[in-house]
């Protein structure tokens, strides 16, 4: 077990992409954020208790997105499927997906499918704490990266919070 | 996750956890289905027939938006108008569409038992949709499931069932989903229209006075008297019934309490639910047919997914 970003390094690199995310959408013009089910909720939640520092809440609209249904394995496996929560149009919207691990890519190809059902955005980003660079199985790419890390497919990547672990860190295993 | 069955024969056959994934994975498709673009790619690849060798429409219907919803393939097949009507027998028939590479079957029929009976002899995944007196499982799903997005949960709460008891798919569905996810069960009717030994089977109460019964509960569910299925006269009129057993705004309004009126469809208003009772803001009846879809795509997902891994 070694540990990647210890609690202290992780709420610093929270506040670096808060503040990354509002250098490129200056008062979130016409941007909207949207956190990844289930997991990604809790990064997402971090991001926006930060932004919240910065800007007025009617300013921030924030929304979550489950990807059960759009997953390309159902034969494979069933998920449990989450609450997806988009209370407001994306239409023409710059949409930053929020998720906490980028892997595969495959979780943002079915996320990306999903968006469009809900209206076409002007532009979608993606930000990502922990980006497992060279395993990618899509053309898939984050605009915002906490940490990039190399890790081998044996490996595991955790990303533990306060609000459901009880620790704060992110760990490989 | 995954159902620990392989159909959907009967809510006799499901644990409570089965039922408690179904109805929290419906609450995600009722969300599906209040989107700009109410389809999801779930199901897309999977085939699924309609087998309906008894009328229907709602369930029919139902259950065909479900399926489109989850972007699966589906064929419609009506007894009518079959070679059903040239002798071919059901498990000919059956067999017949499956080797067009269909993965599940959705069958309504109107003998108790004929899903059962196709469940042992092929390997697709069946639905019931309803057979004869027995079954009518994604009806009770789709009760219970309006009753907890209602009033919040089904334990505890007191349900009564009312009307044809006796030749009721939908409410002995509702009687093995509600004792086994903890609400109280009354069935309420004339003594020719309940089962001799119901209470000694299920455990539930028996009453003979809609008062009482309406008095004692949350939620009242009117049945439809099954007039196609008695073959005998079990009451004298229609009238004589509807005076002692239906279900009126003024009987509601002088109840203690407002309880929920349910009805699984078709109603005959005027004989077990008036008008002005059925188009209440106490009824949920359209409610229960928009949770329907959802109710049926949770199921639809849940059956057809992580198959491989079974073969």
């Amino acid at each position: 077990m070694k540990t990647i970003l210890t609690e202290q390094q992780l709420g610093i690199t929270i506040q670096r992409l808060a503040h990354q995310l509002l250098e490129n959408h200056v008062n979130l013009e016409n941007t909207v954020l949207i956190g990844m089910q289930p997991r990604g909720i809790y990064f997402s939640n971090r991001i926006v208790k930060e932004i919240g520092k910065l800007l007025t809440p009617d300013k921030i609209f924030y929304g979550k997105l489950d990807i059960t249904f759009y997953r390309d394995d159902i034969r494979k496996g069933l998920h449990t499927a989450n609450q997806t929560d988009i209370p407001f149009s994306i239409e023409n919207k710059n949409v930053i997906l929020i998720d906490d691990v980028l892997y595969t890519g495959r979780t943002i190809r079915a996320a990306l499918d999903a968006l469009i059902d809900f209206g076409r955005p002007a532009k979608v980003e993606l930000c990502i704490l922990i980006d497992r660079r060279f395993s990618r199985q899509l053309p898939i790419q984050p605009d915002y990266t906490g940490k990039s890390i190399d890790s081998i497919i044996t490996q595991k990547v955790k990303v533990l919070w306060k609000e459901n672990d009880g620790d704060e860190e992110v760990i490989l295993l | 996750m995954q159902l620990s069955s392989k159909h959907l024969l009967g809510i006799r056959d499901l644990l409570s956890s089965d039922i408690q994934t179904i109805l929290d994975t419906a609450t995600q498709f009722k969300e599906v289905l209040q989107r700009p673009i109410k389809k999801v790619p779930t199901l897309r690849d999977v085939t699924i027939v309609n087998l309906f060798y008894e009328s229907s429409t709602r369930t029919r219907i139902s259950f065909e938006l479900a399926e489109k919803r989850l972007s699966a393939d589906t064929i419609n097949f009506t007894a009518s108008g079959s070679s059903v009507s040239k002798g071919e027998t059901l498990l000919d028939t059956v067999n017949n569409i499956l080797s067009m590479k269909v993965d599940m079957v959705v069958m309504r029929h109107s003998a108790s038992g004929a899903p059962h009976f196709l469940a042992k002899h092929i390997p697709a995944a069946i639905v019931n949709a309803g057979d004869g007196i027995n079954e009518h499982p994604t009806q009770a799903l789709l009760d219970a499931f309006s009753i907890r997005e209602k009033l919040g949960k089904l334990e505890g709460k007191k349900v009564a069932i009312i009307g044809d008891i006796m030749h009721s798919r939908v409410a002995l569905s509702n009687i093995y989903l509600l004792k086994k996810m903890g609400a109280e069960i009354t069935v309420a009717g004339p003594p020719t229209l309940i089962p001799t030994y119901i209470k000694e089977a299920f455990d539930i109460r028996v009453e003979y006075n809609l008062r009482r019964a309406l008095e004692w509960c949350d939620v009242a569910n009117v049945l439809r008297i099954q007039l196609e299925r008695q073959n005998q006269v079990l009451f004298s009129s229609l009238r004589e019934y509807s005076l002692a057993y239906g279900v009126n705004k003024k009987i509601l309004d002088s109840l203690s309490k407002e309880i929920v009126i349910m009805h699984p469809g078709p109603i005959n208003r005027g004989v077990e639910l008036d008008s002005d009772a059925a188009d209440s803001k106490q009824s949920i009846i359209l409610q229960q047919v928009e949770n329907g879809v959802a109710v049926r795509m949770a199921v639809l997902y849940l059956l057809a997914g992580g198959k491989s891994e079974q073969n």
